[in-house]
């Protein structure tokens, strides 16, 4: 199996289904950068994050749109094109801007569908970077998937993996659905295996990334990899974890969740929002409806604090859920 | 004057059941069968009409929360109107948008907006897809003075011009926004409004939106520059409001006399019918029988919409998604 980056999966999604389908376009600011520049270079950049190679070149100002700095009329152009008949892409270059079009989100597309009496098809993708750890300080670092999740209308992607990114990025571009896709920016670089072809991955199924008996571990995005880390030295002292990705914050696999919650008996939640109505509180309070026969330890929540996102490095590592509080809240589980 | 005479027998219509619709909605309203914020576009009729005429079924246009006289004007049924505001199963959304979302897609109707501002960027964002497709449809956001305000419709206008979209912008000045004037409320003064979007660098002008006629072809030569791949336009039509803000506004912030000095001097509808019959276009028959039509239709529609069920309870959790 090919092994690419986080990065290069997106990016091959992206073409595959730019190439398949002449209604799919992608627009943000900066996607090809450099137009009205001094040098006359265009898509020398590929993009804020790296992940339009030459797409300019490929497919041409009608299909690749540079954007002004305008979230909400990008994202309501999304909206448009989509009612229109387009199978929009569109970036929100970091997840804090969607503060500004959130209204096209939350009020328009989300609600089309609904609203009309099942008549409207908005068939539309948002990408956006999202995460800390680059020391990117307050307003370019927030995990706000929790704030989308909460939004009927909308499904919300959080990746973990390059191969999840790619079959998750396949399915978002051919739903009819709005779908909303967080990557996260710390992840861009990481490498994994990636199958080929164009097989897309159903959302709302969770990846199992890890087995064992003694505890649930569930975690999304980059949490995902500090949650394996931690598993994985466990087994040195004989703890075996299952670790558990939803991918999909909604739809949300809830069956897998709980099997493997009845299985272990203990839940760790791992998320990298900050704590109030977080996912993790979300899916804390599922297990505890649904699944509080297999408890046998109370349920674990290792979030991001209840704060801003701070600058200093120090202070960001502070905020950020660690390793040692994972691995901390797995022994409580099992201390019980 | 290009209008045949069942172009203007058809225009006359429009207007008249925008007119009825709406008054009848007002006395509906406080009988308590109604639920919910509604909000009417009496004496606003020349200017959905005079756009609309102008249109055809592929050409979009995006609304506002006073939309019921745009969703007839493109083609809406008006007794699956009638039923979504009774918030009836029958109705066009099934009874889950009411007033402020009635759409039907397949007419061009992209949604009444119960978000001021919301529409420009939407209709934006359908010109693209007529400028990819390239076969001269246009998108219109109908907007209202209150909107001009609005960073998304700035944003929606910058980005018309910078990508040379098929998008026409059409700002209904009917003298308040909600309860606030322009005169007070656009920084620069009410005369500005528009000036504002030939800012943005597209031609924009102002015209006088009790007159369906200048209505019709100050929007048909911006529709014509559209189709024709020369851009986005912007236009200003002033009007009065007949009624409040929402059914219920006290309207205290309104002179007295204003309202009715409207409809005796600014009533679009009888200025067409002075127009058509002083230059013997039409008869005063022809107008009295569409009036009898329309009159008999709307008494239907409130009928029908009353004797309809309520949706299904069951309803509630259906098309939140295509599939989930």
């Amino acid at each position: 199996m090919p092994v690419m980056t986080y990065r290069e999966a997106i990016s091959e999604a992206l073409m595959i289904e730019m190439d398949r389908d002449e209604t799919t376009i992608i627009m943000g600011e900066d996607v090809a950068g450099g137009a009205g520049g001094s040098s006359g270079e265009r898509d020398n950049q590929s993009g804020i994050f790296g992940t339009y190679p030459q797409f300019h070149a490929r497919y041409g100002e009608n299909r690749f749109i540079d954007t002004p700095i305008s979230e909400a009329a990008i994202v309501g152009a999304a909206a448009g094109a989509a009612l229109g008949g387009l199978r929009p892409v569109v970036e929100i270059m970091f997840a804090d801007f969607i503060g500004y079009c959130l209204d096209q989100i939350m009020n328009q597309s989300a609600k089309f569908r609904y609203m009309f009496g099942g008549t409207a098809r908005t068939p539309m993708v948002l990408r956006t970077a999202y995460g800390a750890g680059l020391s990117a300080a307050a307003q370019h670092s927030q995990a706000i998937y929790p704030i989308i999740t909460h939004i009927p209308g909308v499904k919300v992607v959080v990746p973990s993996k390059p191969a999840d990114v790619k079959g998750l990025m396949l399915t978002a571009m051919r739903d009819d659905d709005p779908v909303i896709f967080f990557d996260h920016k710390a992840l861009f670089g990481v490498s994994g295996e990636v199958p080929e072809g164009d097989e897309g991955i159903p959302f709302g199924v969770a990846s199992v990334s890890r087995e064992g008996d003694d505890c649930t571990v569930v975690a999304l995005g980059r949490m995902v990899h500090f949650a394996e880390t931690v598993v994985d030295g466990l087994a040195d002292d004989g703890i075996t974890c299952d670790v558990v990705d939803p991918r999909t914050t909604s739809p949300l696999d809830e069956d897998a969740i709980l099997a493997s919650v009845e299985k272990t008996g203990r839940l760790v939640l791992v998320d990298e929002s900050t704590p109030r109505c977080s996912v993790a509180s979300d899916i804390s309070a599922m297990v505890a409806q649904k699944g509080f026969d297999f408890l046998d330890a109370p349920i674990e929540m290792v979030t991001s604090a209840h704060s801003p996102v701070p600058f200093a490095p120090n202070l960001e590592q502070e905020f950020l859920p660690s390793t040692d509080e994972i691995e901390a809240a797995i022994r409580r589980t099992l201390d019980y | 004057m290009q209008l045949s005479r069942d172009e203007l027998l058809r225009a006359y219509r429009q207007m008249k059941t925008i007119r009825e619709f709406e008054d009848r909605l007002h006395e509906e309203i406080p009988k308590g069968q109604i639920p919910g914020f509604t909000h009417l576009y009496s004496g606003q009729e020349a200017i959905a009409v005079g756009v609309c005429e102008n249109l055809n079924d592929s050409d979009a246009i995006t609304s506002t929360h006073r939309g019921h006289g745009h969703c007839i004007a493109k083609g809406c049924d008006v007794k699956g109107m009638m039923a979504e505001i009774f918030g009836r199963a029958t109705g066009l959304c099934g009874g889950k948008g009411g007033s402020m979302h009635i759409a039907d897609l397949t007419k061009g109707m992209l949604g009444a907006n119960g978000i001021v501002g919301g529409g420009p960027p939407i209709a934006m964002g359908a010109g693209i897809a007529f400028r990819n497709r390239g076969k001269g449809e246009v998108a219109v956001a109908l907007a209202g003075d209150g909107s001009c305000n609005s960073g998304p419709v700035f944003e929606a206008m910058n980005m018309a011009v910078m990508l040379n979209l098929p998008v026409i912008f059409v700002f209904e000045n009917n003298g308040y926004s909600e309860q606030t004037a322009p005169a007070y409320a656009v920084g620069g003064g009410k005369t500005d409004m528009v000036r504002r979007a030939e800012g943005f660098g597209m031609p924009a002008a102002k015209g006088d939106g009790t007159d369906f006629f200048q209505v019709y072809e100050m929007f048909g030569e911006a529709a014509e520059r559209a189709r024709s791949g020369g851009g986005p336009t912007a236009l200003e039509f002033e009007c009065l409001r007949f009624f409040g803000h929402f059914e219920g506004d006290p309207q205290r912030y309104r002179a007295k006399g204003e309202v009715e000095d409207a409809r005796e001097n600014l009533d679009c509808l009888k200025n067409f019918r002075a127009k058509v019959t002083e230059a013997a276009l039409l008869d005063a028959a022809d107008l009295d029988a569409i009036d009898a039509e329309v009159l008999q239709l709307i008494d239907e529609a409130v009928e029908e919409a009353m004797a309809a069920p309520f949706p299904d309870p069951s309803e509630v959790t259906k098309n939140v998604y295509i599939s989930y």
